[in-house]
């Protein structure tokens, strides 16, 4: 039962992490950040592989398939969309300073 | 990434048992997870947010090589083969679709990504139910082979240990409310769906049924002995409905809030499934996830005036919306139309202009126009700004994203905080397709549902042009006195012909 409690320890430990890390984003990158954390998310694909060599039956391995085909789709658009968003920003990378300093500065 | 199965596979025969312990996978996890990290505190900055993405990319891709060294127990190359399948066919459908998505189209894009991420979760759950129950002689095997902490069950029922049951039973309900949820977010926004609520009497207390119908089956099933393979079934349909039923009734303008709500809870059902499996770094990456987008939310709902529990209960424009439009000041007045040509003037007359963009804009894909317009006014030697509300667009920042692609100088954007002070010195506020956020009901009549909701002061500038495609209210359903104002006329028509007539206009003056 150790293992569960160092899980949750870790668990919790990532909470915060997650909390310290977004409390100071500027509102303009929201859109990519909600894209960026979403491909993150697509981590769950590793479920598909961990129980891919443990299943029986062709229902689980079709359900498996699936579930890692969706994994794939999370991860890979996730990662690609968001990159493709921040690629608008990046040719303007002084102005885009420039704004999201701004408001902070004054507050 | 393709490669890396057969790769591993082909390194399997020949590799030092040291690529296949416990100890070397976990370190592989620690610097997984400590990329996605540190890639997710770059997110946050402008200049480090593209080299974060491909860090936290770089890490998410150790976390894969390194689970697939985990399978050492590969049951011939059919698993591999099945792997590959899988990760195939998600590529072959993820590529084309992020390439090709237009940015106006990423909300739907995010909320489908989402979707099919939850829909991993729940049904990564549904095998490990079933595998575990249908086949009590290998009950053991997942938590066995990943670390062989836990006592083996012995019982011939095929129970679980606890835990793992608690944590997929978790990750089933959530992963499908997520899935299907996210679905209809996307077909709402895609404009499959129709984006008003749909609402059935009481609904509240369905979703609330359907929750408790979901939760004591889950009870149920931990400490019973039900036919098990069923149950879960079972769990993930009525989870299904739930989430269909939580995000039916819930308005086009909440579901910025509701797409990042479903991702916190997609982000918190991986932890979950982490925690089935002992898994470290799915802990890591769905927990943070699920703590950013939980914050994310809170803050995009609080740009909305919105609380989050008020949004679940759904429907803006409902009940709530007739009476707020009927008491609304100047309600039912008459609104002065106008042409290109009168707008052109008075824009070309004009010292400073304002443009508030809305999500209008962005279906009408008129911000390449916005541009050449604003490019025209400046060549008459007119002051240009664009006035950007934190939930323009349909998430925050989406409106940035917009305007970046149409290459709109990022100095000329200005964030709400600091456009609304200059209204009073605006001449002409040019509105394009955005409504809600320049209601000036939100700052003058306490009775509107939208009341105290932080606006775009347009009220305040000299006149104001409003382009509309309909008399239509928002997305909240909310009538807007703004338009009944003696100093707004507004033109009907698709913002984006109405924007080209008038840049045509101006540049023929």
């Amino acid at each position: 039962m150790n293992n569960l409690v160092t899980d949750i320890a870790v668990l919790v430990l990532a909470g915060f992490v997650g909390y310290t890390v977004i409390s100071k984003v500027p509102n303009t990158l929201h859109t990519p950040l909600m894209s960026g954390t979403n491909a993150i998310h697509g981590i769950v694909v590793l479920g598909g592989l961990l129980l891919m060599s443990q299943s029986s039956g062709v229902l689980e391995k079709i359900l498996l398939v699936v579930a890692i085909a969706f994994g794939t789709i999370n991860v890979i658009g996730g990662f690609l969309v968001t990159d493709r968003m921040l690629g608008m920003f990046k040719s303007k990378d002084k102005p885009v300073k420039d704004t999201t300093d701004g408001p902070e500065g004054e507050s | 990434m393709t490669q890396v199965p057969i790769a591993l596979h082909l390194l399997r025969q020949a590799a030092p048992p040291f690529w296949q312990s416990t100890d070397f996978i976990d370190c592989l996890y620690i610097v997984a997870f400590i990329l996605l990290v540190y890639g997710m505190t770059g997110l946050t900055g402008p200049r480090t947010a593209v080299r974060g993405n491909k860090i936290a990319a770089v890490g998410m891709a150790i976390a894969v090589i390194a689970t697939l060294l985990r399978q050492h127990e590969f049951s011939g190359s059919g698993t591999v083969w099945l792997i590959l399948l899988g990760v195939a066919i998600g590529t072959a459908i993820g590529i084309p679709a992020a390439l090709k998505v237009r940015m106006t189209a990423m909300p739907q894009m995010v909320a489908i990504f989402n979707g099919v991420g939850g829909g991993a979760v729940a049904l990564i759950a549904w095998v490990e139910f079933r595998h575990g129950f249908a086949s009590p002689g290998q009950l053991s095997v997942t938590p066995h082979a990943l670390g062989g902490f836990l006592t083996i069950n012995q019982t011939t029922r095929g129970t679980f240990p606890l835990r793992v049951e608690i944590f997929e039973l978790f990750g089933a309900i959530v992963g499908s409310v997520s899935f299907w949820g996210s679905n209809i977010a996307f077909g709402k926004l895609q404009e499959i769906l129709p984006g008003r609520p749909i609402k059935l009497p009481g609904q509240a207390l369905i979703n609330l049924g359907l929750l408790a119908v979901a939760v004591a089956s889950a009870v149920i099933l931990c400490t019973g002995s039900h036919s098990q393979a069923l149950f879960i079934i079972g769990i993930l349909v009525v989870a299904a409905i739930l989430g269909n039923m939580v995000v039916l009734p819930i308005g086009g303008a909440d579901m910025p809030v509701v797409i990042s709500l479903l991702n916190a809870c997609t982000g918190l059902s991986a932890a979950a499934t982490g925690l089935a499996l002992d898994n470290t770094v799915m802990i890591v990456a769905g927990m943070i996830v699920g703590a950013s987008g939980t914050i994310l939310t809170n803050q995009m709902a609080k740009a909305m005036n919105r609380t989050v529990p008020s949004i679940i209960a759904g429907g803006f424009g409902g009940a709530v919306a007739a009476p707020a439009g009927a008491a609304g000041s100047g309600g039912g007045g008459t609104v002065r139309s106008t042409s290109a040509q009168d707008v052109a003037i008075q824009l070309s007359y004009a010292r400073l202009v304002v443009i508030a963009p809305g999500y209008g804009m962005a279906v009408a894909q008129a911000q390449h126009a916005v541009r050449e317009l604003e490019r025209a006014l400046e060549a008459k030697g007119v002051e240009v700004k664009y006035a950007i509300h934190p939930v323009a667009g349909r998430m925050p920042g989406h409106m940035n994203v917009l305007l970046a692609e149409a290459d709109v100088p990022y100095d000329l954007l200005r964030e709400m905080d600091d456009i609304n002070p200059e209204f009073s010195r605006t001449d002409v506020t040019l509105v394009i397709g955005a409504n809600d956020v320049t209601n000036p009901a939100a700052n003058t009549d306490p009775g509107s549902p939208i009341y105290g909701m932080p606006i775009l002061e347009v009220d305040k500038s000299g006149a104001v042009v409003v382009l509309k495609r309909s008399m239509a209210s928002g997305f909240a359903g909310i009538d807007n006195p703004l338009f009944y104002d003696p100093k707004t006329s507004l033109l009907f028509g698709d913002a984006k012909a109405s924007v080209s007539e008038i840049t045509a206009e101006v540049q023929a003056l």
